[in-house]
């Protein structure tokens, strides 16, 4: 049998199921090779010697009517984990042990799935490269001192490096479909309201999403029908009929009409993602869907938008770091000495410019002139996609602009480093799900993906079309261990 | 609407976060840059637009008005930044 960590989620759980390889024998080859790869700086929390016992408690009373059988995972370390450290990748939060569980991670146990520990991320979600994190860069297993995208860096990073058969991120403006573009894997985000938000720390509330983010077209379903769930605990998650999205997955796409946005043809960007676009839309075609060339005219004004309402939310959101109830404490003088010292200490860099940002467009005389006119401008985004979605079933575009760049490349300057989620971020502002895949390499070599964005809750039609378009990409992602010794 | 180093210090004062004069400078910087390009939105005439205010078309829900979790005082305190066993502790506030 080839090696363990080869094996993709779905074959994992079929030889679980067949009794062919045990729990433990697979958490032991992830651990394993995991502990072999700190150079990625991918974990924040190991919890190797816990997922081992689990995963032996696992083998001795196997349940394999679970969809995720003994199944271990690290996930990001966004989501809150009984008993397990929890950071958000901030100072703040640096001792932070929640006493309560996420729906989502609770959703992955109830499956059967074992925690293997938690993953590096940009400082409460808030990056596109994974170099805002308290905890420092995470690496991308594509190559030394290349960013692997963030905000789900670490995620990305450990299951492109095989440190986890599959995993779960978040994603705010792109922080799912980003770095599954940038390390040659999948990743979705599901329509808003999809999966739950309880005990995921919160960056911006109308826009956050939990999300799957696999080796493959096959895991992402199973994965997306373990976690999305209607949760009583968050106030927008929507009751609706779930589909069974691994035994519904299917490449009958015949007919579909797939749009096209001229918008998205952006200046300077690289001949190969045009290309590669061009590709996408002959393998379409080849599968029997139909081409549409659409128009999203408001696409230039997503971006500035997004960079008023999240910061906006996140300000609100973060104004319980205060250092009264949980996380860090800075003394001071007096009590608010004591919160502005706090949060002066305990944030990072990007954190505190997005908090100036978002209570500047908030306060008082410029509420009107920024806040309202984003979320007009926010409803506009909206009404282009309700408008071509009359006519089109799916739309067809790259995931980013660009393929993953070095370390320190763009931490310099806020908004070519925010230019990156161009294609990611109207998604999120019109709460519809969409996915990357990986369909190419550009001249050095680097994943590119391209992104299919769905009608809300059509994450079946958005799958199958990947699934379609997987087959004839035939991607293979040729890592070689080069930062293991 | 350029943002002068007195707004910087402002909104610092408002969202409760201490800048040294070289930090506020850098942010001046920054916000600057940043709120140039986010003023393209002004080219957008929204004057009949209605704003969004949440893409989940669901009303709120109601719920059963029900304590669902008790006697959690010794958890909700574990991860006080200073130890007590009875209460949350802060810096004094009435004189």
């Amino acid at each position: 049998m080839s090696n363990i960590t080869d094996l993709s989620l779905n074959e994992l759980v079929n030889n679980v199921k067949s009794k062919k390889i045990s729990s433990k024998e697979i958490t032991k080859a992830y651990v394993e090779r995991s502990k072999k790869s700190n150079k990625l700086n991918t974990y924040i929390e190991r919890t190797f010697d816990n997922a081992l016992k689990n995963s032996e408690k696992f083998d001795n009373s196997p349940n394999l009517e679970k969809k995720l059988p003994g199944i271990p995972f690290a996930v990001k370390d966004l989501f809150c984990t009984k008993g397990v450290k929890t950071t958000a990748s901030s100072k703040i939060l640096e001792n932070f042990i929640p006493t309560y569980e996420s729906t989502i991670t609770q959703n992955l146990w109830d499956a059967g799935a074992i925690l293997l520990g938690k993953l590096n991320c940009d400082e409460f979600a808030m990056g596109s490269s994974n170099e805002t994190s308290y905890f420092g860069n995470v690496i991308s297993p594509i190559s030394d001192n290349l960013v692997p995208g963030g905000s789900s860096g670490g995620s990305a990073s450990a299951l492109a490096a095989k440190l986890t058969p599959a995993t779960i991120g978040t994603d705010t403006g792109g922080s799912i479909r980003q770095p599954a573009s940038f390390t040659g894997t999948v990743g979705l985000k599901p329509t808003y309201g999809s999966c739950s938000r309880y005990g995921i720390v919160a960056f911006a509330s109308s826009l956050d999403q939990a999300g799957p983010m696999t080796r493959n077209v096959k895991d992402c379903s199973l994965l997306l029908e373990v976690m999305s769930s209607f949760d009583p605990k968050d106030s927008t998650s929507v009751d609706f009929k779930r589909p069974n999205y691994f035994t519904g997955l299917n490449k009958n796409i015949k007919g579909k009409k797939i749009g096209i946005p001229k918008e998205y043809r952006v200046d300077g960007m690289p001949k190969e993602i045009d290309k590669l676009w061009e590709k996408g839309k002959e393998y379409l075609k080849d599968c029997g869907a139909e081409i549409v060339d659409i128009s999203l005219p408001h696409t230039n004004y997503a971006l500035p938008t997004y960079y008023i309402v999240a910061p906006a939310e996140a300000s609100s959101n973060l104004a319980r770091y205060d250092g009264v109830k949980y996380g860090l404490r800075a003394d001071g003088e007096n009590l608010i000495d004591m919160y502005e010292k706090t949060r002066s200490q305990g944030f990072g860099e990007e954190v505190k410019r997005r908090i100036m940002i978002g209570t500047y467009v908030l306060s008082s005389g410029y509420y009107d002139a920024y806040y309202l006119k984003a979320q007009k401008v926010r409803k506009l985004i909206k009404n282009d996609f309700d408008d071509v979605f009359k006519k089109v079933d799916a739309i067809l575009t790259p995931s980013t602009p660009s393929s993953a760049f070095k370390v320190g490349e763009k931490s310099n300057d806020p908004v070519s480093m925010y230019l990156n989620d161009i294609f990611t971020v109207p998604v999120n502002l019109a709460g519809l799900p969409g996915i990357s895949i990986p369909a190419g390499l550009d001249k050095n070599n680097y994943p590119l993906g391209l992104q299919i964005i769905g009608k809300p809750f059509d994450e079946q039609n958005i799958l199958n079309i990947a699934y379609s378009m997987e087959e004839k990409i035939n991607f293979k992602l040729n890592i070689k261990d080069w930062w293991i010794k | 609407m350029a943002i002068d180093l007195k707004t910087v210090k402002h909104i610092s004062k408002l969202a409760r976060i201490s800048v040294n004069d070289e930090k506020a400078k850098k942010l001046e910087k920054d916000l600057n840059s940043i709120f140039k390009w986010i003023e393209q939105l002004n080219e957008l005439n929204t004057d009949k637009v209605e704003p969004l205010t949440s893409i989940a078309e669901t009303k709120l829900r109601l719920r059963k008005d029900k304590i669902l979790s008790e006697n959690i005082r010794d958890e909700i305190l574990k991860n006080s930044p200073k130890d007590n066993k009875d209460y949350f502790v802060v810096p004094k506030v009435v004189e």
